[in-house]
């Protein structure tokens, strides 16, 4: 106990994770259903194609349960000697974790394993821009509340302008410039005019819900055929890397919104991280002052990276109509942008990281639809439920603080 | 100029930079916003634009009409119906506005209270559901006397509420965590958690709901009177939400609670010297917020014969922030503020009617607390005068009442 007193690396992760293992080991293993569960993991379309893996499910209880305990075991060591778990342990023990999930609610069934991947990286696509937009802005120490508003706008702008223009093209450019214009109100406001960042974020959200629900209900359902018909992007194979097994269809088999993401998120991080633009921004983030002390204008840092956060939650947002449903609905980002703010803090305004916690989401979210298919007879309002627990235990700090950009929230004046 | 001039014009200086004339000025300005909006997708306006130089009549007409027939329904759907043919029936609107502003203003109450601590309480919808179930439990489940048992039911929704606001609290004291992030989690556990019980006939589900997420109405035992007979729907929600005005009221402004929770909202580090424990504040305030929203929550799930179900908490909670950014956070305020946003509830069907979407009230309520969130627009739209920080405003007021008081 005198270890938590000196703010060393606590025995929590491996608790957490010991637990969690105990779990999978009893429910999973020891008291699991019999029966054989079959993981497809080729699609008949496929070039290659792979058979599918037959296992029993209680033996796949029983070994990863035991692989999580070991992995525990292993967090254990680190911890003994005051390190932190390498992250790579996390996502080994994650995966674990979901195939052993897997396994269990598909006993006596099949899991058709490129559609679920497939289905929650499309599904998490609007998340992940969604989170990028605010670590762009959080990470110059601007809370961006305003997300949803913003995929909202994105979402409605891509489908009209679509359909208007017939060019999606013109409709990704127009989702784009839209949010990032409703972003630049919520960076004047801040910076300018030194308000609320919070109630600024909250309100540009009810101002945006109360519009494009005008507009959805006044001219969007009267005229739809040619206001809110966009359809959706093609579908972009990639030669080659699209017939790798498993992987390819995956990930080398969407639509643009997709490769999008996939572009921005490593760009995101090589900006922030390895470059001294990246550097620049950050200081702002963490000591405005000292930023401006060595020539760095705070203001104009934090305008155009807020800015050009609101063009990428933009993007994000076409990505909910043309690069998924294919037409607009009422207030149809539903939450996203909120579940984005959640990525965005379990990450720790990482770009990396909180892609993989929206994976996490996308993933909850297709796994909800199909375990209800499966296995009629799970509770799917608890699946719904598991990535907003896991958030919370992360913001208060259970696995690990999440510490913000320091100067966030905090108006600069010079002095 | 004498002395005395100069005071006064310096008066007038700080009335017309403080908060009322700006609020009056904000919901000016949004409704201004909403009726451009009601203009702008309609279809005579938007022909008469066609040979607008030829005959602009024709389109200040069409935009006088359409604007004038969107307000004129929202009037006569919220405050007074003169097309009715029995006053009973005319007098209806009104009785709807203050039946569906009472749980806004309660709720507002909560986000307000916890503003003037300096937190932002975005989990209205979360606290709300929790107190729904709570209610909705013991208005189901429990079989009690008249009266007595709305009480118990009325107490229990704002338990629940408040417990789900507490643990906020101690989360944000115990760990750091921002409470925004923490309320927002909770509020979609929170519905996942109401729906889940709603499913289960041994919980909450209601006997003759097939498979759908809903519970029996409240027993008759424990719903809210009707006010004025059964001719009005509004109900005693109204009457427990204006004694939760008056509550408020006295507790932000002549409790020593309030006196704490203001203290900390305005400088935690001073409050912190004075001897107040923040953290513990923090608690009773997240805590004595959540309680407010249960107010509305026993006000949606014991004020109509119909079993709640997972929109009955028809996005109170998220608009109880906007009544508490236009109230100023203070009890009067709030009060109009609520009064406001029923109406627009109130008057949204028969703008239906006429077929302009009542959703543009939602443009004009965004608009209104927009320009609230910044005084700095509103002083540059209308070049107000920058907030003084003199005192001649006290100084001819001590002048007024000078002859009557002490001194």
């Amino acid at each position: 106990m005198n270890l938590a007193k000196e703010e060393k690396v606590g025995f929590k992760v491996p608790l957490v994770m010991g637990s969690i293992g105990i779990l999978v080991l009893y429910f999973f293993g020891l008291t699991g259903k019999p029966g054989e569960v079959a993981f497809e993991l080729s699609r008949r379309q496929d070039a290659i194609q792979l058979p599918s893996l037959s296992v029993n499910a209680i033996e796949l209880g029983l070994i990863s349960g035991s692989l999580m305990l070991a992995l525990a075991a292993v967090s254990t060591w680190f911890a003994a000697k005051n390190k932190k778990t390498p992250i790579w342990i996390s996502l080994i023990y994650g995966f674990i974790g979901i195939v052993s999930l897997l396994g269990w609610l598909a006993t006596g069934n099949s899991v058709p394993v490129e559609f679920i991947a497939g289905t929650a990286l499309v599904l998490a696509v609007p998340i992940i821009l969604g989170a990028m937009a605010g670590v762009m802005s959080e990470r110059v120490g601007i809370t961006n509340i305003a997300i949803e508003g913003q995929l909202l706008t994105g979402a409605f702008m891509a489908a009209v302008v679509s359909t208007i223009t017939k060019n999606f093209a013109l409709g990704i450019f127009a989702a784009m410039f839209t949010a990032a214009l409703m972003s630049m109100i919520l960076a004047v406001f801040a910076i300018k005019y030194l308000a609320q960042q919070i109630i600024v974020g909250v309100v540009l959200n009810v101002l945006v819900i109360g519009i494009t629900n005008f507009l959805y209900q006044q001219w969007l359902t009267e005229d739809s055929e040619n206001v809110n018909f966009p359809g959706t992007l093609d579908i972009v194979k990639i030669p080659f890397l699209s017939d790798i097994p498993i992987i390819g269809p995956v990930l080398f088999e969407n639509r643009i919104t997709v490769y999008a993401a996939l572009v921005i998120v490593p760009l995101l991080w090589f900006v922030m991280f390895k470059t001294k633009l990246g550097l620049r921004a950050r200081a702002v983030g963490e000591h405005p002052l000292a930023a401006d002390t060595v020539g760095v204008n705070v203001g104009r840092t934090r305008f155009w990276w807020v800015t050009i956060g609101g063009a990428v939650a933009g993007l994000g947002g076409a990505a909910l109509t043309i690069g998924n449903a294919g037409a607009f609905g009422r207030e149809m980002s539903g939450g996203v942008g909120f579940i984005a703010l959640a990525v965005m803090i379990l990450g720790r305004w990482h770009p990396i990281y909180a892609s993989l916690a929206a994976l996490l989401f996308g993933f909850s979210i297709i796994l909800r639809v199909w375990a209800n298919q499966v296995s009629p007879g799970i509770p799917s309002d608890f699946i719904t439920m598991v990535p907003y627990i896991v958030t919370i235990i992360a913001v208060v700090g259970f696995v690990g603080r999440s510490r913000p950009p320091k100067a966030l929230a905090q108006p600069y004046t010079k002095g | 100029m004498s002395e005395k001039d100069e005071r006064f014009s310096q008066a007038i200086k700080e009335i017309l930079s403080g908060g009322f004339t700006r609020t009056i000025l904000a919901v000016f300005l949004g409704f201004l916003v909403g009726a451009i909006f009601m203009i702008g997708s309609n279809k005579e306006f938007l022909e008469s634009l066609g040979y607008f130089f030829s005959r602009p009549g024709d389109a200040f007409a069409a935009a006088w009409n359409v604007v004038s027939a969107g307000y004129g329904a929202l009037i006569k759907g919220a405050i007074y119906n003169a097309d009715a043919d029995t006053l009973e029936k005319a007098l209806r609107p009104i009785t709807e506005t203050l039946r569906l502003g009472a749980p806004l203003i309660a709720a507002g109450l909560g986000i307000g209270l916890a503003f003037r601590v300096g937190l932002f309480n975005i989990g209205g919808t979360g606290q709300l559901i929790f107190g729904m179930i709570f209610a909705t439990w013991i208005a189901t489940r429990v079989e009690l006397p008249f009266v007595i048992h709305t009480i118990v039911a009325m107490a229990a929704g704002i338990l629940g509420a408040t417990l789900l606001g507490a643990l906020v609290g101690y989360l944000k004291a115990r760990t750091g965590a921002h409470e925004v992030i923490l309320t927002i989690m909770l509020n979609y556990i929170a519905l996942s958690f109401f729906t889940f019980l709603m499913r289960d006939p041994n919980l909450l589900q209601a006997s003759d709901s097939v498979g759908n997420p809903k519970a029996d109405p409240p027993a008759e035992t424990a719903m809210l009177g009707k006010l004025f007979g059964d001719a009005y729907a509004l109900h005693w929600g109204l009457v427990i939400s204006l004694a939760a005005v008056i509550l408020y009221w006295w507790l932000m402004e002549r409790s020593t609670i309030g006196f704490r929770l203001r203290m900390v909202g305005f400088n935690p580090d001073a409050a912190k010297t004075a001897g107040i424990s923040v953290n513990r504040t923090y608690i009773i305030a997240m805590g004595l917020s959540a309680a407010f929203v249960g107010v509305a929550a026993g006000n949606q799930a014991l004020g109509v014969d119909i079993g709640v179900s997972p929109s009955t908490h028809a996005n109170i909670g998220f608009d109880a922030i906007t009544v508490a950014l236009l109230g100023g956070s203070s009890a009067p305020g709030i009060l109009l503020a609520g009064l406001l946003f029923g109406a627009f509830k109130a008057g949204a069907p028969s703008m239906q009617v006429i077929g302009i979407s009542p959703e543009v009230l939602g443009i004009v309520q965004g608009a209104i607390v927009l320009f609230i969130a910044a005084p700095p627009l509103i002083r540059a739209i209308f070049r107000l005068p920058k907030p003084q920080t003199t005192n001649a405003l006290g100084a001819i007021s001590a002048k007024l009442f000078r002859k009557g008081g002490a001194k």
